[in-house]
């Protein structure tokens, strides 16, 4: 043999330009080998074959070549016309169709061999420089060769040729029956043998909805994804879902928060969500979860940022509208261009589907933030299996996109608050998860709000009342009594009587502050008069001392004088001892 | 009954190949048996015209084109089944 198979270097790889697939397969298909793509009738193969070449021809120019051998390449262009890849200004410079279908006049009298196809082709490559090319629908013609020798054979015989001239090949076959998780028991399974990488596409009815998957099954020299990925066929083409990227696992985290447009909500939330969380609001219907939604849209339009409003419930006039009531002029962001408002009632298929339609959505408008409302319209009747996964990608997405998304979703009256309502089982993946409820109470239902989980938050455990008024939306705190939660009117009473009993208490303090102060006046008038009265004993006390010491040395000097004139014996104490 | 004219065949082979070897003699033996002097061979090598065969549209080989008497008819493969290959070809056994 001229050239040995592995003289390229095994990380070359051919991008396919098919969302998703390329980040399975870590790059695309294996460059200058053979690829096998299997799947039922109507999995797509011919789609994904066609969007393999026109990427390579747009944007690797890498021209191909495509070998038809069940359908004329007319028919093949003109079913492919809708997802707007212009094949025809293609034709047959960068892109040439063969016509490779057996005609039925066409009799076969013993063995033959693709020596006469694969010359015509190698003329044809040569001479546009082709470096993709797709046989399509090869099972049809290994059907009529005579036997499984034969069939190795002519496989074996295509892959030298892909081989020697290091052309990037895929061939795509029929799988004989729905069940293709395996190759090896198709009637060409030989062929996984051959190729380096087998690529399988199935197509399954559950519960009356369209389900369809891509697995790759083997990818000699690469590491891929396993797993079985869903898949849609969108407008444009291939969208295969992927949970997350290998490389991007660590999305950026931002610690930036933007508000939710509720003033005291965020001070809930110790300042608002965070960006790129993603928020989930349920409640029953009725508890203003769109209002909420709402306030959140039109507070990131004031800042500036695109945002895109998906509506389940309702249109999206209908919700602008609506929400005029509580303050919300989302027609208002709508003129400026800032938001987009999806009635995604319209769109139906598989929650894969609406996925896929969501995301384009977003991607076109480049939104930096997101509401769904609501996203358990995701999980409706036979969707209940890929729901959660739905879900979990659409949270993924957001995040690596750096995209706040901020989700409503309907809790089933029945249901209980401990599993999360959702068959989505969102509650455990969204960051924060706001729950609004009735509480029915003397003739009134009023609403409440609070938080049941905020990652990474220091926020509110407090139940709030949720008012809203044509001024906009606002919280109130609740007052519990005796065990009693009030709210409404009774909130309201409980508060006027509370002020009024204030006032009360204010006034009879002030009443006895002055009374005491009179008191401690005339105590103090009292104290002075004592003193004064106390100064005028003492003062008498002295002069009564005075006077008696006086009246006694002059008794003695009057008896010294008395003495004196008798001439009498000088005066003894005699109290001396 | 068959017209005396001329049987005019083109066989596109790939060089090296059983199958294409394995035609040629058959073709070969054939028309010694049953059209003798009233045929002509043209062997194509679809190595060496690849673009002969691409406007032909020969995708096997090795194939046989019968090009006069009218109509054409194509044949693919071995031509192993000789009886099979005369009645494709219009020709009667008598007639040899």
């Amino acid at each position: 043999m001229k050239s040995f198979p592995s003289r390229k270097a095994t990380s070359a790889k051919a991008a396919t330009g098919i969302i998703g697939f390329d980040e399975i397969t870590r790059g695309g298909l294996p460059h200058g080998r053979t690829t096998i793509l299997a799947g039922g009738p109507g999995s797509g193969k011919t789609i994904f074959a066609v969007q393999f070449l026109t990427h390579g021809v747009r944007r690797c120019g890498e021209p191909g070549i495509f070998v038809a051998f069940e359908e004329t390449p007319e028919r093949i262009v003109a079913n492919l016309q809708g997802f707007g890849w212009e094949l025809e200004t293609l034709v047959p410079k960068k892109l040439y169709f063969m016509d490779a279908q057996l005609t039925t006049e066409l009799l076969q009298v013993g063995d033959f061999d693709l020596s006469g196809m694969l010359a015509s082709l190698g003329s044809v490559a040569e001479k546009m420089g082709a470096r993709r090319i797709v046989f399509d629908a090869l099972d049809v013609l290994l059907a009529h060769l005579p036997d499984a020798m034969a069939r190795r054979r002519e496989i074996c015989r295509i892959h030298q040729w892909l081989l020697s001239r290091d052309l990037t090949g895929l061939i795509t076959a029929k799988a004989a029956s729905e069940d293709t998780s395996s190759l090896g028991l198709q009637p060409f399974g030989f062929m996984q043998f051959m190729v380096d990488c087998a690529v399988m596409l199935n197509h399954r009815v559950v519960l009356g909805v369209s389900q369809r998957n891509l697995r790759v099954q083997k990818y000699r020299g690469s590491s891929f994804d396993e797993n079985e990925s869903p898949f849609v066929i969108s407008k444009t083409g291939f969208d295969v879902a992927i949970a997350r990227g290998l490389g991007r696992a660590d999305v950026k985290v931002s610690t930036e928060r933007v508000t939710s447009g509720v003033g005291r909500l965020d001070t809930m939330l110790d300042g608002g969500y965070y960006r790129a969380s993603s928020v989930l609001i349920t409640g029953s219907p009725g508890t203003a979860k769109t209002t909420l939604c709402g306030a959140f849209a039109e507070a990131a339009c004031r800042r500036g940022e695109r945002t895109v409003f998906v509506s389940f419930d309702s249109d999206g006039s209908e919700v602008a509208r609506n929400l005029i009531s509580v303050g919300i002029q989302l027609s208002h962001q709508i003129k400026r261009g800032l938001l987009r408002m999806i009635s995604a009632r319209t769109i139906i298929g598989s929650s894969e589907t609406l996925l896929v339609k969501i995301k384009a959505l977003a991607k076109e408008f480049g939104a930096r933030c997101l509401v769904i409302d609501p996203v358990s319209t995701l999980s409706r009747a036979g969707n209940e299996l890929t729901a959660h996964g739905v879900a979990e990608r659409l949270l993924d997405w957001c995040k690596t996109d750096q995209i706040t998304l901020v989700c409503s979703s309907l809790l089933d009256e029945t249901a209980n608050q401990q599993n999360g309502g959702t068959a989505l089982q969102i509650s455990t993946l969204a960051d924060t998860w706001i729950h609004l409820n009735y509480l029915v109470q003397s003739g009134e239902r009023n609403r409440s709000l609070s938080i049941i989980k905020s990652r990474g938050m220091a926020h509110s455990n407090q139940v709030r009342e949720l008012i809203l008024r044509n001024s906009g939306i606002t919280l109130a705190d609740i007052y519990t009594s005796g065990g009693e939660v009030l709210m409404g009117t009774l909130r309201w009473e409980r508060e006027s009587a509370l002020s009024s009993a204030g006032a009360i208490s204010k006034t009879e303090s002030g009443i006895k502050r002055s009374r005491l102060n009179a008191e401690e006046a005339e105590l103090r008038v009292r104290l002075q008069s004592l003193r004064t009265e106390l100064q005028a004993k003492r003062a008498e006390k002295q002069l009564l001392a005075h006077i008696a010491e006086n009246r006694r040395s002059e008794t003695a000097r009057s008896l010294r004088r008395v003495q004196k004139l008798r001439k009498a014996d000088p005066f003894v104490e005699e109290s001396s001892s | 009954m068959n017209p005396r004219g001329k049987y005019k065949f083109e066989l596109y082979t790939a060089e090296g190949t059983d199958n294409s070897s394995l035609a040629f003699g058959n073709l070969l033996t054939l028309c010694k048996a049953y059209l003798t002097d009233r045929y002509e061979i043209e062997v194509i090598d679809v190595f060496r015209q690849p673009q002969r065969a691409l406007e032909h549209s020969i995708r096997m080989t090795p194939t046989l084109v019968k090009l006069a008497p009218h109509p054409k008819r194509t044949i693919v493969g071995t031509l192993s089944q000789t009886q099979r290959v005369l009645a494709a070809l219009g020709i009667e056994r008598a007639a040899g």
